[in-house]
């Protein structure tokens, strides 16, 4: 029973890890319709922010995961301003080859600075060892993670409901033309939405740098997370993402776990067929 | 959700089309294969990569038959060419030595599995149709990287033998029988291809078939076969090359798997991590500035030199 649950939570750690990462992508891709593949490279980006803060700057994590935040928003936010923007309405495989191009790109580049190895990470010892809680031992980090998890959860469901910009989001979602001339500046939003997005992947990167490692391989190997909890979940629904991060969470470190032989399988599968059964996700609306 | 403008849908001329108005050969045409025959004969060619270029042309252009022809863009043409692949391999290790009966075996079955799966995403378009065929082809190279009992694992399928070709023609270590036998079987392929005109499953069946005929070729002139040849980044390589060269015109793969191969031969001896920079790079300036693929480009430049 013990095991049962700790394999859970680790699960929901794992999972809130993939939602942060891949919540930037499922929105922008509903509001824009673009693929944008390049998101999990914004994602490395972060994680060798926290690298060069916390191992060569020598400044504490905490201020290293808000730095992560913002220079991988502004990253994308130049992206976006530079290339992104002239690709918005081309069909589905440009964008993907276009994208495909950045990431490689960024590796190359990511080698070329740091090298090809994975990189030594140290978090502060409060986030380090074991807590007991409930008759439970839990590893304080993937507790962290569960906590900043729904956080930022909580912080993006409200804001994107309850808030101006929230509803700015939600318009141009619907219908990006309408919005444009009710007068609603559909760049900006864009761009900012981008912007945040993108820092958030950056955060997610850093998060899980300790947990995952990091190295230039990174996008390439948790690209295919990000896609299946987006087109699982269904684009720009922030619930979706959510529960389709938390699903693909759990499965996973549970494959992993009790049947370590099969590995990916019960991931790809279950994706597989929700794809056909839903092509537009669980929570998805029809396009 | 909307686009915010209408999506360019005239981009890409389907391939039958084409080869319909074009029902005679060019001198072009016949220039090209004249082409690759030839560079058999010039001495101290370096054949073995001449012999990857025309299996990855041959790939490639079966993966046309799905773009260009039909407008199915893959994530996962690669499982196909690893069926192939495989299958050619297990064959030549269990004593059916003969390659050309093993080549059609190896692609028969690519073809089927290709059928079916053709039959499974009918239905589906846009992110849900890249998302299934890239699952399938994950699933298959989990199970192929997993079960290393059956497949060898990493390592790759070990001890297979092919006998020579037509019981006369081994395969030589300069790849001299390996280059011409690879041509002869593409030629043959591109000729049924250029005659092509189906329906949505049977398409993806013959695709499937050819990509599997230029992985049982793989593995024939090679003596080996390994997961990489059913990985994400295969189906990646086999979308660049295609896209590189041009879609709807079969050549389109051949040329982008030449410039694709001999660029990697020439970047790799420098360092192979600045490879992946270019071949980015190209990526983003094809798609962004040459979004027609080289062969169509160069095509639109004759037509308008003419017009002069």
């Amino acid at each position: 029973m013990a095991t049962i649950a700790t394999v859970l939570f680790n699960g929901v750690a794992y999972g809130m890890l993939l939602f942060i990462m891949s919540v930037g992508l499922s929105v922008t891709m509903g509001m824009m319709n673009f693929v944008n593949l390049a998101h999990a490279s914004f994602s490395m980006l972060g994680g060798y922010v926290l690298v060069v803060v916390t191992q060569q700057l020598g400044l504490p994590f905490l201020v290293s995961l808000p730095l992560a935040f913002i220079i991988a928003g502004l990253a994308s936010l130049i992206v976006e301003r530079t290339i992104f923007r002239y690709f918005y309405g081309t069909d589905d495989l440009t964008q993907v080859l276009l994208t495909l191009g950045l990431i490689f790109m960024s590796i190359a580049i990511i080698t070329y600075f740091w090298g090809g190895t994975y990189q030594q990470i140290s978090v502060p010892s409060w986030l380090t060892g074991q807590q007991d809680v409930l008759g439970l031992t839990l590893e304080r980090y993937r507790m962290f993670l569960v906590v900043v998890g729904a956080v930022l959860a909580l912080v993006l469901i409200f804001g994107l409901e309850r808030t101006r910009f929230g509803a700015c989001v939600r318009a141009c979602v619907d219908n990006a033309r309408v919005a444009r001339a009710c007068g609603l500046n559909t760049e900006l939003v864009f761009a900012v939405t981008f912007a945040i997005g993108g820092g958030l992947a950056g955060l997610a990167g850093a998060l899980s740098a300790n947990l995952l490692g990091i190295d230039p391989n990174f996008p390439l190997r948790y690209l295919v997370y990000l896609l299946i909890v987006v087109s699982v979940g269904g684009m720009c629904t922030i619930t979706g993402t959510l529960v389709a991060a938390l699903l693909l969470g759990v499965a996973d470190v549970a494959g992993k776990y009790y049947a370590p032989e099969i590995g990916g399988f019960v991931i790809y599968t279950i994706t597989v067929l929700v794809m056909l059964w839903r092509p537009h996700g669980l929570m998805g609306r029809r396009a | 959700m909307s686009p915010i403008t209408e999506p360019e849908t005239a981009t890409r001329t389907p391939a039958n089309l084409y080869f319909a108005g074009l029902a005679r050969w060019s001198i072009w045409e016949a220039l090209f294969w004249a082409a690759l025959v030839g560079l058999f004969f010039i001495p101290d060619a370096n054949l073995p990569l001449y012999g990857q270029i025309v299996i990855w042309g041959l790939f490639a252009m079966s993966l046309d038959l799905l773009l260009g022809y039909r407008g199915i863009p893959s994530l996962g043409h690669a499982a196909f060419f690893g069926i192939g692949g495989y299958a050619a391999g297990y064959l030549g290790k269990f004593g059916w030595t003969e390659p050309i009966s093993g080549l059609v075996v190896a692609s028969l079955l690519a073809g089927i599995i290709g059928w079916l799966t053709g039959r499974l995403i009918q239905r589906v378009s846009g992110i849900a149709l890249l998302m299934v065929t890239l699952g399938l082809n994950l699933i298959l190279y989990d199970i192929v990287h997993r079960q290393s009992g059956l497949t060898g694992g990493d390592d790759g399928l070990q001890g297979i033998e092919i006998a020579p070709v037509l019981g006369l023609f081994r395969f030589d270590i300069f790849g001299r029988t390996a280059y011409l036998y690879a041509l002869a079987i593409t030629f043959v392929l591109f000729l049924l291809a250029r005659a092509l005109e189906r329906d949505v499953t049977t398409v993806f069946a013959i695709a499937a078939a050819f990509a599997g005929a230029a992985g049982a070729l793989l593995t024939q002139t090679t003596q080996f076969v390994s997961p990489t040849s059913l990985s994400f980044q295969r189906s990646a390589d086999v979308l660049v090359i295609l896209i590189i060269g041009g879609t709807g015109r079969l050549y389109g793969a051949f040329v982008g798997a030449f410039l694709f191969l001999f660029l990697r031969d020439w970047v790799a001896e420098l360092s192979p991590v600045y490879w992946y920079f270019w071949i980015g790079l190209l990526l983003v300036v094809m798609v962004a500035f040459f979004r027609k693929g080289i062969v169509p480009s160069l095509e639109t430049l004759v037509g308008r030199l003419r017009r002069r």
